[in-house]
């Protein structure tokens, strides 16, 4: 158990250095997705198997959408070339290291209490009896941050929404649309209309 | 197998991504960074859970909410470059320095 749970963080931590080493941001996602998965096999062996099952499945699904919006914004095709981008690198390192020598110094010093209770028998059961139950306002609130970043990330990805081009009280006629159409076209096309004598359907409404 | 030496696991994951969040210039790769330091915190929530409390269940309802955290922080991020890349051209921390002091 020792072994496999040194080896396992071995893995994590090196994959977690190997995520800023590669020299390309699909290899990078692949590497975070390695340290996950050793985190997820790590928490098999403290008894957390539906946590441990749920971490690989939901990160193996989150790390292969990852990889396409990495493989979307990577400037560097392939990793053919080396990828460094970054900025004030040596502060970061040191500051890296030294809040983990302060967390490793906190680790060791700190008298952690005594272990209260034991492992249920079965702590999948009792995590869901503790979200169904006295915890359910957790599950609540983290159901209504979903539906909030699920309608926030679409507002915010929408190219052009409804606003852009209805302007602000959604009253412009017509809409301000790029292409051919009537806000870009060359001639205006109220001018236009006026010179056929055709009624324009944009200025019947005003 | 101690609570020392998982919490030491979850202190070098969140040192390297706090390294990564600090140095990255590319804003995905700094998320990378962001992930890592939440893949700490999982360690730690577990680890207090099986070895300090685990008669009851709140170190693995921490957890979740962690997870679902990490899932979260991914997809506003993503949604956050697009609109900002949309909006710019811009995928570099250097160039969105509107909030710089």
């Amino acid at each position: 158990m020792a072994v496999a749970f040194w080896i396992l963080a071995a893995v994590s931590v090196a994959a977690g250095i190997a995520v800023f080493v590669v020299d390309s941001m699909a290899r990078a996602t692949f590497a975070l997705l390695a340290s996950l998965l050793a985190v997820g096999l790590a928490f098999l062996l403290i008894d957390l198997q539906y946590l441990g099952v749920l971490i690989i499945l939901m990160m193996v699904m989150e790390m292969l959408i990852m990889a396409v919006f990495m493989i979307m914004y990577m400037m560097n095709p392939a990793g053919l070339m080396p990828m460094k981008m970054v900025h004030n690198n040596r502060v970061a390192a040191l500051v890296a290291g030294a809040v983990f020598a302060l967390l490793a110094v906190g680790i060791f010093l700190t008298p952690w209490p005594r272990r209260r209770g034991e492992p249920p028998a079965d702590p999948t059961h009792a995590l869901g009896l503790s979200i169904m139950g006295p915890k359910m306002l957790v599950m609540m609130v983290i159901g209504v941050a979903i539906l909030a970043t699920m309608i926030s990330t679409v507002v915010l990805a929408t190219h052009r929404g409804r606003y852009d081009r209805y302007g602000d009280d959604l009253t412009r006629r017509p809409p301000d649309d790029p292409g051919p159409g009537h806000a870009h076209s060359p001639q205006p096309p109220v001018e236009h209309h006026h010179a056929c004598g055709a009624p324009n359907p944009g200025e019947e409404r005003t | 197998m101690t609570l020392e030496a998982f919490l030491l696991l979850a202190a070098a994951l969140f040192a390297v991504g706090l390294y990564g969040a600090l140095s990255q210039q590319s804003i995905v790769m700094l998320m990378m960074g962001l992930e890592l330091m939440i893949n700490g915190l999982i360690v730690a929530g577990g680890a207090f859970w099986y070895f300090l409390a685990p008669g009851t269940a709140d170190g693995q309802v921490l957890v979740l909410v962690a997870v679902t955290v990490m899932a979260l922080e991914m997809a506003m991020g993503f949604a956050v470059v697009t609109a900002i890349f949309r909006a710019r051209e811009v995928d570099m921390t250097d160039d969105a320095g509107d909030l710089s002091g």
